[in-house]
């Protein structure tokens, strides 16, 4: 190897700060995954931030409206993938009208000029169109992983498109959004000498597709690690598709809805004794009983099992549980019961996430459901829990506190009472003590969701202690200003804020002028805010985004919902009529 | 008292009860605070909901249930977009809502050829094929006879068929009992000895 001409100029050149070439700190850099890690090394100086720029192949942007595309592109020349989030989080319990914006398109538009070898792309709660996916389709012909979830707008034509044109896919991964079902089709649009799918999710759709297309797509796509299958795929037709692909690491099966004869019933045991290295098993509607020990060959190395469409009784559930020893991480629905539960605790000890859905959520008469007993028989026995989400009716202080004191290394916590305003159901009084116990106990805490029965002592407990927090969800709580004060006043990793129904208004919502740039956004609605004190606040910051949605019917003077975000591009010019952006400039 | 509430209606006995008059007149309409499918929020849909309809988040709207003859308890106001859950979870749970909830049974409704009006049972109550069929001969006062693979019902007029899940008729007995009461929709007894000994061919 010669020596560099570049390099011996470089080493003499006393005007750079940094003693390594380019190509070297470029290298270097390239190892950093971590955005968070880019982001405080493009601050160093100048010469780092140019190599951070031209070395960053994975961008991501948690608010498509705090930056523009131009300006991405502009910054960072060499992207390969990009992440993609839109819509306020509310939006998935249709707090937001469909119209609000998050249009991936303009996106799209500038990507194919600048990136034209962009080859993946993940959309959450963003506006997508059957244009759109078309013109993604056709414009980059390096594609490879396509991921939309939360999306809407986008009907199975653009699916169609993708399957069509990209012929480097390796992942195609819907889930959980609002597309227009119209048939199954799209999946017969992948060529027949199409082999280099790796991820296919289609979980999301009903409608039938092709199966032997999907039986030969399956086959030929050798490399297939993933298949997670709609409904509409039943037992037999699945028993087909895991003879084709037992090196499955991650399977969603189709319903399970007993239909088989015995013989039928032993090939598929057989298919699912071939999958030696699964991993992940979800799908699973309409299981019942009868064929869950089907399930079980597969079982032995399942670290993800999730369970939150099928409707188990406690004992169907411990038999499937006791068929996973090396269980991480569990989704359930409330079917199960606290009986249920304490199975958890009895044969998962390396449990460390617990999602627990509800049933019914809507239905005031069902008694079931889990308590604060399950949540505890959990806790005592899988001691490495650090992320829950759990739905019950009933919760106590006391419960809450022995909780977090087995369970000391929570990071994610996510409580909802369902009845709003309810209090601990013993002793009547208020949940501040719980969320304190919360917080006090779990340093480690990033994402807190709140519910019961609050007064302002529970948000001076998050004020006070919840050093790391980032993410907080506060619904139906609070006794005045002071409790939103609390929260802006003391958090200071605090990122995303959302608030509904409580009794914070004008003076709560300025207290946090400056916090408002270090976060990502703030969400405000059925509160005390006026208009009056959003056009305050955005007259204040100019580099924030106020946006209003109003409801029918209110007072002109009140502000109903209130977005506000962090943007160096300015007001955005996309807003729909039922969006009002108040802008300081 | 709530409790006993659900668990009358969900004993039906208003399906059940003999009355003068032709099947189908004088039915009580018996509106229940069960989740309607109007809450079903799909999201590419423009149908209006009981939520989206009132924008408001805070803005409640209420649903009363209203049982004959009794004074039935305020139902719970639903409040938009609470519990927090995904409208796609939403509507991948709903339509499961007459299916295994706890403590509800398992009703189908039976009817006889010939017979005037038809009868509801919940199959949880019963634990195999003979159970069953000697439930129905005694309801309906008739003799089913016996069962073989081979010939269907032999021995007499009638042949107990049900509606599975794909909308065929079958045979009530060729298939394990699991799999029959989950797949069961509806039971017919069908009349008649051509019909009946079809089935048996």
């Amino acid at each position: 190897m010669g020596p560099n001409p570049k390099m011996r100029k470089e080493f003499f050149d006393s005007t750079r700060s940094s003693p390594f070439p380019d190509e070297v700190l470029e290298r270097v850099l390239s190892l950093l995954k971590s955005h968070k890690d880019r982001s405080a090394v493009s601050l160093v100086c100048k010469d780092w931030y140019n190599a951070e720029s031209w070395s960053r192949a994975h961008v991501f942007i948690g608010n498509c409206y705090s930056v523009s595309p131009e300006i991405v592109a502009r910054r960072f020349p060499r992207v390969k993938s990009v992440t993609l989030k839109g819509k306020p989080r509310f939006s998935d319990f249709n707090l937001v009208p469909e119209n609000w914006g998050a249009d991936v398109h303009p996106w799209l538009v500038v990507f194919a000029a600048k990136y034209p070898f962009l080859e993946e792309l993940r959309l959450k709660r963003m506006a997508v169109s059957d244009e759109s996916l078309e013109f993604l389709a056709i414009n980059f012909p390096n594609f490879k992983v396509l991921s939309l979830l939360s999306c809407d707008g986008f009907s199975t034509d653009g699916l169609a498109a993708i399957a069509t044109h990209c012929k480097n896919l390796t992942q195609l991964d819907i889930h959980e959004n609002g597309i227009d079902d119209k048939s199954g089709s799209w999946l017969s649009c992948f060529p027949e000498n199409f082999t280099s799918l790796e991820v296919l999710n289609f979980a999301n759709l009903n409608t039938d597709v092709n199966f032997d297309a999907l039986e030969r797509l399956v086959s030929r796509c050798k490399s297939l690690k993933v298949l997670k299958a709609s409904k509409s795929i039943s037992l037999e037709h699945l028993q087909r598709l895991l003879v084709c692909a037992p090196q499955l690491i991650e399977l969603g099966t189709g319903s399970l809805m007993p239909e088989l004869t015995a013989c039928q019933y032993a090939q598929l045991e057989n298919a699912f004794n071939q999958l030696k290295n699964l991993s992940t098993l979800s799908g699973l509607w309409e299981a019942s009983a009868p064929y869950l020990p089907v399930l079980y060959p597969a079982c032995t190395n399942l670290t993800f099992l999730n369970l939150s469409y099928a409707f188990l009784q406690s004992h169907e559930l411990e038999s499937l549980l006791c068929q996973c020893p090396h269980l991480r991480r569990l989704w359930v629905l409330d079917t199960v019961g606290d009986k249920g539960l304490e199975a958890v605790g009895s044969n998962c000890p390396l449990l460390e996430e617990l999602r627990v859905f509800p049933a019914d959520p809507f239905d005031e008469e069902v008694i079931h459901g889990v308590t604060e007993a399950g949540f505890l028989a959990v806790s005592y026995g899988c001691r490495r829990l650090h992320y829950v989400l759990y739905f019950c009716r009933q919760m106590t202080n006391a419960a809450v506190a022995t909780i977090v004191q087995n369970c000391p290394d929570f990071t994610h916590f996510r409580l909802c009472i369902m009845n709003p305003g309810q209090p601990d159901y013993v002793t009547n009084e208020p949940m501040d003590e719980a969320f304190g116990a919360v917080v006090r106990t779990c340093t480690k805490l990033q994402r807190l969701s709140v519910s019961g029965l609050l007064t302002d002592l529970t948000f001076e407990y998050i004020g006070q202690y919840a050093k790391n927090l980032e993410t907080l969800s506060v619904a139906f709580a609070g006794s005045s200003d002071r409790g939103m004060q609390c929260m802006l006043e003391g958090c200071p990793k605090l990122r995303k804020l959302e608030i509904r129904d409580c009794p914070f208004g004008n003076a709560a919502l300025l207290s946090g002028l400056e916090k408002y740039e270090s976060m990502r956004s703030l969400w405000m609605s059925a509160c005390n805010v006026t208009m009056n004190g959003c056009r305050l606040l955005a007259r204040e910051m100019p580099r924030l985004n106020v946006e209003v949605m109003k409801d029918d019917g209110s007072d002109d003077s009140q502000a109903d919902k209130v977005y506000v975000y962090r943007s160096v591009v300015g007001p955005r010019r996309d807003a729909p009529p039922c969006v009002l952006t108040l802008s300081g400039l | 008292m709530q409790r006993s509430l659900a668990y009358e209606r969900h004993l039906n006995l208003e399906a059940t009860e003999l009355r003068l008059g032709l099947p189908g007149s004088d039915e009580a309409p018996e509106k229940t605070s069960a989740t309607p499918s109007v809450r079903s929020n799909k999201r590419a849909s423009p149908e209006i909901s009981e939520e989206s309809r009132s924008k408001g988040s805070s803005s409640l709207s209420s649903d009363v249930e209203n049982c004959e003859g009794e004074t039935a308890p305020p139902a719970k106001e639903q409040i938009v977009g609470w519990p927090p859950i995904r409208s796609y979870r939403k509507n991948c749970l709903q339509p499961r809502k007459n299916d295994r909830v706890d403590g509800a049974g398992m009703y189908v409704k039976v009817s006889v050829d010939g017979a005037p009006y038809l009868r509801k049972i919940d199959l949880k109550v019963y634990k195999s094929y003979p159970e069953l069929l000697e439930a129905l001969e005694d309801m309906f006062k008739l003799t089913i006879g016996e069962y073989s693979e081979k010939e269907g019902y032999n021995g007499s007029d009638f042949a107990p068929t049900y509606e599975d899940k794909d909308g065929d008729w079958m045979l009530v007995g060729d298939v394990p009992w699991d799999m029959f009461i989950s797949t069961c929709k509806r039971l017919r007894i069908m009349r008649g000895s051509s019909e009946a000994r079809g089935f048996g061919c």
